[in-house]
């Protein structure tokens, strides 16, 4: 009988406890929590991996550090969140992370049944494959009957069971969980080919002892357009990451980088545009719930371009080729909005 | 005078409700029931108001739309077009394949074990003892990494065995090892008499058949030996009786044996035993193994020194008094935790997306539910299938028990 006033009382306590939780706007979380909560991949080298001393590093990283400056004012106020391509939607939806910049697709079923808010496209990509030299293919399609490692619960294991079945061929899926297993499963030997975004192959293949022995096939079978998402129903939040992330690319567009901010900042220069972005003329950040200066922060870490040369650039191990990915004035789909 | 009255009936009020030890465990124990009626509904509503403010709605139409992905085992007739539905059916029979296989293989190690580990034998004894120790406190999660990890680093790929002077080579020219899984030689029926699985299902029961015929046979043995002291011989009409119909009707079914083979980028033909499914099976097998062994050592101790020594001075030897006399004993203290360890093995098999085994938490709660974004519907689904297998496991299990448990008369 004394159990039962107890669990009675428990009841009561419980009902008492969890009626008092009322929810604000994630802008106003993020502020009041001091940090970003930013759902990234569990290790990606170039997109989003920890370096020897467990910092954070790479070119998804660098849209989460810029939201964080934009909001915060500080670049490193960012708690990252490993999110595996099971994980990472239930992780955005539940409030566990407030914004995900994970290589992930823009859909429509995630878009409109998920409900998520893609804010816009930092890389566009598509699906392509890699497989060892020494085994002589040179074309997707002559895949027939091969073992691919894939990871589960992506767009790329559908596009794979779709341009196989489209070719009339066969193949045996090796479901992987994360692109470091796929990486293990693969070099032992356990599958033939590994697929996913083409861009990951390259950052993968980067990290191999020989990368040389591996080829990426020339067939590119899916778009994939990346980008950061956010919840649905926050408008204004998902306008702040939407519009960080533009500023990302306008400073690009327009030839503001981390060297030059500071000195562009300083007083309004002869570019309205410039001057609208970098706050020193117009309210666009007070528009935004943020400092005038919000864009001046963000573009601390660079802008869009410097971020792509610093993570997966000709230059790194990545080597990845702006690509589709240039600005559109430099034959790329690069276009962001004007700040007006 | 006097006079008899009935003693004044005591009317119900309001305060014994509390005060009187009658009513009292009824108030508290109703107060608590409407307290956890009203938490559920509060968290009920609560889900629902939430899935609403966020435009969702819970929907099972999902199931019957093209699942759009591949499932490396499949028992039944499954491609990318089928739907959701079909590859939950999928997930849900390679669970059962692998509990399956692994209680039967968990059973047989553990018995062993179990026996073995109170041996006379020092050597044998020890052995045992750091089997099941090693096992017992490592999680089975690791133990399931650890075997397909050494799997796919040990065995040789496929790539191996190809060439004018391969690295590697099939045993008996049958059964290929890979790093990708075992490829042994599979039976087909080529007559035509049956189709497809009719053939098996003969099979089967011919097997059926066979195992009534021979118990009749065992039976009728026992009756002769009651009377008349004499046991006959029973062996070679058993072996008769299992092996002359079958290997009849594999002859009349035209069996022949398909070899796995090199073609391309991998063995085709045959049966392939998955590195995953091994790697699964035997981890849980060697893991609930253990306790099995354990369980099979308390009830061999629960069961008193003197029957030993009653069997040994009739003149039994020790395999004999541990088959006859202490085993048949010791089942009513064996099969109750056998149960839950048998439970064990159906929700371990749930870690299978470790290692990429397509089990019914892989399809349904793993790539169904990410590519549908519907998580609690699969979720709840998952549930009343694990939920389902468990009771049905623990009451055929009970049946048993029910049947060698100890007579009470």
């Amino acid at each position: 009988m004394k159990k039962s006033v107890i669990f009675g009382a428990l009841t009561v306590a419980g009902m008492a406890a969890a009626a008092s939780v009322a929810s604000a706007g994630t802008l106003d979380d993020v502020k009041a929590r001091g940090k970003l909560n930013c759902g990234v991949t569990t290790g990606l080298v170039g997109f989003a991996a920890p370096d020897a001393n467990g910092n954070w590093d790479g070119f998804d990283v660098g849209v989460c550090r810029a939201v964080a400056a934009a909001v915060l004012g500080d670049p490193a106020a960012v708690e990252f969140v490993p999110t595996t391509g099971k994980t990472r939607f239930t992780a955005l939806a539940s409030g566990e992370i407030d914004m995900l910049a994970r290589n992930t697709t823009w859909t429509f079923s995630r878009d409109v049944d998920l409900k998520f808010e893609f804010v816009g496209v930092n890389y566009y990509d598509g699906q392509g494959f890699m497989v060892p030299k020494d085994l002589g293919v040179s074309s997707a399609k002559d895949l027939d009957g091969a073992t691919v490692c894939i990871q589960t619960g992506t767009t790329t294991e559908l596009n794979l069971a779709d341009f196989f079945r489209s070719n009339g061929i066969s193949y045996e899926p090796v479901p992987i969980e994360t692109n470091a297993e796929a990486q293990q499963q693969y070099l032992a030997g356990a599958c033939d080919v590994y697929t996913t975004d083409a861009s990951g192959l390259a950052a993968t293949r980067a990290a191999f002892e020989d990368p040389a022995g591996h080829v990426l096939l020339p067939e590119i079978v899916s778009k994939e357009p990346l980008g950061p998402l956010v919840r649905h129903g926050d408008n204004e939040w998902g306008d702040v990451v939407r519009w960080t992330l533009n500023a990302l690319i306008t400073a690009e567009e327009l030839g503001v980088t981390s060297a030059n901010v500071g000195e562009l900042a300083g007083a309004a220069g002869d570019n309205p545009e410039v001057n609208r972005l970098l706050g020193t003329e117009g309210n666009l950040g007070e528009m935004l719930g943020l400092d005038a200066d919000w864009a001046v922060k963000a573009l601390a870490g660079g802008n869009y371009g410097e971020i792509f040369e610093k993570n997966i650039g000709e230059n790194t191990p990545v080597g990845l080729a702006r690509g589709l990915n240039a600005q559109w004035t430099e034959g790329g789909l690069l276009y962001s909005p004007p700040f007006r | 005078m006097t006079t008899m009255t009935d003693p004044p009936q005591e009317s119900f009020r309001l305060s014994m409700l509390l005060n009187d030890t009658r009513y009292r465990s009824y108030t508290f124990q109703f107060i608590a029931l409407i307290a956890l009626i009203s938490l559920i509904a509060y968290l009920g509503s609560n889900l629902v108001q939430n899935l609403r403010a966020a435009g969702l709605n819970i929907s099972y139409e999902f199931l019957g739309e093209p699942a759009g992905y591949d499932i490396n085992q499949r028992l039944i007739e499954y491609d990318s077009q089928s739907s959701h539905w079909r590859a939950s059916i999928v997930g849900i029979l390679n669970t059962l394949l692998v509990a399956f296989l692994a209680c039967v293989t968990a059973t047989i190690l553990g018995v062993a074990a179990g026996v073995l580990r109170l041996s006379n034998n020092w050597l044998v004894r020890k052995l045992m003892a750091v089997y099941v120790e090693a096992f017992r406190n490592v999680p089975v999660l690791i133990w399931i990494i650890i075997i397909f990890t050494v799997m796919t680093a040990v065995l040789p790929g496929p790539r191996a065995f190809r060439g004018d002077d391969p690295a590697a080579s099939m045993v008996l020219d049958m059964f290929a090892f890979t790093n990708r899984g075992v490829y042994v030689p599979a039976p087909e029926f080529t007559s035509g008499i049956f189709q497809g699985a009719g053939n098996w299902l003969v099979i089967l029961a011919s097997l059926v058949a066979s195992l009534f015929i021979t118990r009749w046979n065992v039976r009728r043995a026992d009756q002769v030996q009651e009377a008349t002291g004499q046991r006959p011989n029973t062996l070679w009409a058993n072996l008769a009786i299992w092996f002359v119909p079958l290997v009849a009707l594999c002859w009349i079914m035209g069996l022949t044996w398909n070899y796995p083979e090199l073609k391309g980028f991998n063995f085709a033909g045959g049966w392939t035993i998955r590195g995953s499914l091994i790697a699964l099976w035997f981890a849980l097998a060697i893991y609930t193994g253990a306790f099995i062994a354990e369980n099979v050592r308390a009830g061999i101790q629960a069961i008193s020194k003197g029957q030993t020594e009653a069997a040994a001075s009739l003149g039994l030897r020790p395999g004999r008094i541990m088959n006859l006399v202490i085993l048949p004993q010791a089942l009513r203290v064996i099969i109750p935790p056998l149960i839950s360890q048998y439970l064990n093995i159906t929700k371990n098999s749930s870690l299978a997306i470790a290692v990429g085994y397509m089990d019914i938490t892989g399809t349904l709660g793993g790539i169904t539910l990410n590519q549908t974004g519907r998580a609690i519907e699969c979720v709840l689904l998952l549930m009343l299938f694990y939920l389902i297998i468990s009771l049905s496991i623990s009451a055929v299990m009970n049946i048993y028990n029910n049947a060698v448990k100890l007579k009470e008369r």
